[in-house]
């Protein structure tokens, strides 16, 4: 089991992506140049993929953004911000988006961390990378497979048929904003208890011995200190958990059943169905500027935390 | 506290585990079992749609991964013969193709390249000298390029991981001793970083033969085993979904535990 198994942490973006180390793993002897053209071929690709893949495709939705829509759908070119302005048009997605996300994410949370507890710190060695393991597995399979079993167990043929044998009748499940609820937490919670796994499992586990010699309930210890030091991989979980469900479409569409919008479901129909391309860039580029604050406050308050616990330690 | 644990495991596994239980029932509701039974397996398998669509998830899936693995594991090995500023902004690219959203990458991606094909194909069809120039559209190559942004971040992040852990000492020694930089590639540094590729590989696999949101932005005509599973939901549960869906879970399911193996192994015999 490795810690790169998961996608990796926005507050430890230096340490998770590069790759430290002030020597070259592949060092080259020769002329400067052809140390420079082996590197240049060799972030070639990447960079190419990146350039045409990622950052044009941003640009033109930026571009878009400020465009008109065309007589018969798609694109005409205009300068206007007239699709920011409509943005209230989408109200219900973005309500129903920035309260389910959050809550979403809090329910994660409050599921996640005592397993991610119970795996870093009470766990069995032996079981524990078995345990870890099952966590991943099913964070890798298909978010359409795992929503749709949902849909099967809390569908009429499911919960609602065998309720009805013991009386409860006409009880409706799915398409409701619980549904989706459930959804997020099922879907999600892989995301969540691996950060978390992470930084309990880091914990230098003689502060906690420390804390309980120096007369330290074992409640105070778990807030002052475990709690404390584990929040950097809470503020990594919840901010991914976050950005990820603020453009979920599978779950709010299978489990919400047209009931529960949510800004992906607003972005496919405005892309595939009534074609206002210019709108639909609009909502996107909104929902990225949303997703770059959760991320930079994320980052701030771990940041704070993480210096608030040096400064507590001296 | 074990007890909550336990719960939470049986959430995560006992909906799937009655999906797979369900596609072995002969009849059709999830409210009762009535007999063993395969016959949704073979309905499933005989659909052609149904085995078209895995047909091209399974091509596309491969492809992009195999892409991604070779791409992503160069870049790692270039981004460390790069200054610290370079450095930075592939890594914050990188990390941008992960956690941007599906539905991000797949509009914008589809906006970009409508955007495209309408200058290049006119300009294609001047330059052809019969009246049937090739046309570029979204489908196979678009939904590789998009699924492959994601899945090489991915072999980028985990190849660069293994990178910095590697054993300094033997690139110097081997060098040291007038191996080429080619042989001291080949010899020492690709052996040791090759199950990170092949899990870099396996993962990027995996994350395009499941993944449905971009691919419904960039697919064009084409059909993928997850646009098709979803617009048979669309149109009701049917239990030879069911089937597919365990077919899918296995297959998933044993890509990442192989995945997980090849991570776990540390060094392998030099």
């Amino acid at each position: 089991m490795s810690e790169t198994g998961y996608k990796p942490k926005p507050d430890n973006a230096t340490g998770g992506l590069s790759s430290a180390g002030s020597q070259p793993a592949f060092p080259m002897r020769g002329s400067l140049f052809r140390k420079n053209l082996v590197t240049t071929l060799l972030l070639a690709p990447a960079a190419l993929w990146l350039v045409v893949f990622l950052v044009l495709p941003f640009i033109a939705i930026a571009i878009f953004s400020v465009g008109e829509r065309a007589p018969e759908g798609g694109y005409q070119a205009a300068l206007t911000f007239a699709q920011y302005a409509n943005l209230p048009a989408r109200a219900t997605a973005f309500w129903n988006t920035m309260v389910l996300a959050p809550i979403g994410a809090l329910a994660c949370l409050l599921v996640a961390y005592p397993v991610a507890y119970y795996l870093a710190l009470r766990a069995p060695q032996r079981w524990r990378l078995i345990l870890l393991a099952m966590i991943v597995i099913p964070f890798w399979t298909s978010l359409l497979m795992r929503t749709y079993a949902w849909m099967y167990i809390l569908g009429g043929r499911g919960i609602p048929a065998l309720l009805a044998y013991v009386g409860i009748e006409d009880l409706r499940l799915i398409n409701t904003p619980g549904a989706v609820l459930l959804g997020i937490v099922y879907g999600y919670l892989p995301l969540m208890i691996l950060p978390i796994y992470v930084s309990l499992e880091r914990l230098d586990r003689r502060l906690l011995e420390a804390s309980a010699d120096l007369g330290a309930t074992p409640l105070s210890t778990f807030l002052g200190v475990t709690l404390r030091l584990s929040l950097p991989g809470v503020m990594t979980g919840f901010s991914l958990v976050m950005i990820l469900l603020l453009g979920e479409y599978l779950i709010p569409t299978l489990l919400g059943g047209g009931k529960v919008f949510f800004i992906g479901n607003a972005l496919v129909d405005l892309f595939l169905q009534s074609r206002n391309w210019p709108f639909g860039s609009a909502i996107a580029i909104t929902l990225v500027l949303v997703s770059v604050v959760v991320l930079i406050v994320a980052n701030r308050i771990s940041t704070r935390l993480s210096g608030a616990r040096r400064v507590d330690l001296i | 506290m074990r007890a909550f644990v336990v719960a939470v495991f049986a959430f995560l596994y006992l909906p799937i585990a009655l999906v797979v239980l369900f596609s072995f029932n002969a009849g059709h509701h999830a409210s009762e079992f009535t007999g063993f039974s395969v016959q949704w397996y073979g309905k499933a398998l005989s659909n052609p749609f149904l085995v078209e669509a895995l047909k091209n998830s399974l091509f596309i899936a491969t492809t992009s991964a195999l892409l991604a693995a070779f791409c992503g594991t160069a870049a790692a090995l270039g981004l460390q013969r790069v200054g610290a500023r370079t450095r930075a902004l592939f890594d914050a690219l990188l990390g941008a193709a992960i956690v941007v959203p599906g539905v991000v990458i797949g509009i914008s991606t589809l906006v970009a390249l409508v955007q495209l094909f309408a200058v290049v194909n006119p300009f294609l069809a001047s330059l052809w000298p019969t009246d049937q120039p090739p046309r570029l559209s979204l489908g196979y190559g678009s939904i590789i390029a998009a699924h492959g942004l994601f899945s090489m971040a991915l072999v980028t992040m985990i190849v660069g991981t293994r990178l910095s852990s590697l054993d300094r000492n033997l690139v110097e020694a081997s060098s040291d001793l007038y191996a080429t930089p080619l042989t001291t590639f080949r010899s020492i540094v690709l052996p040791q970083i090759m199950p990170a590729v092949i899990a870099g590989f396996l993962l990027a696999f995996t994350f395009s033969f499941d993944d449905f949101i971009i691919a419904f932005f960039v697919a064009g005509a084409q059909t993928t085993l997850p646009i098709y599973v979803f617009a048979s939901i669309r149109r009701g549960v049917t239990p030879e979904i069911n089937a597919i869906a365990t077919i899918v879970l296995c297959a998933s399911v044993l890509l990442v535990l192989l995945a997980q193996w090849q991570l776990g192994r540390r060094k392998p015999s030099p």
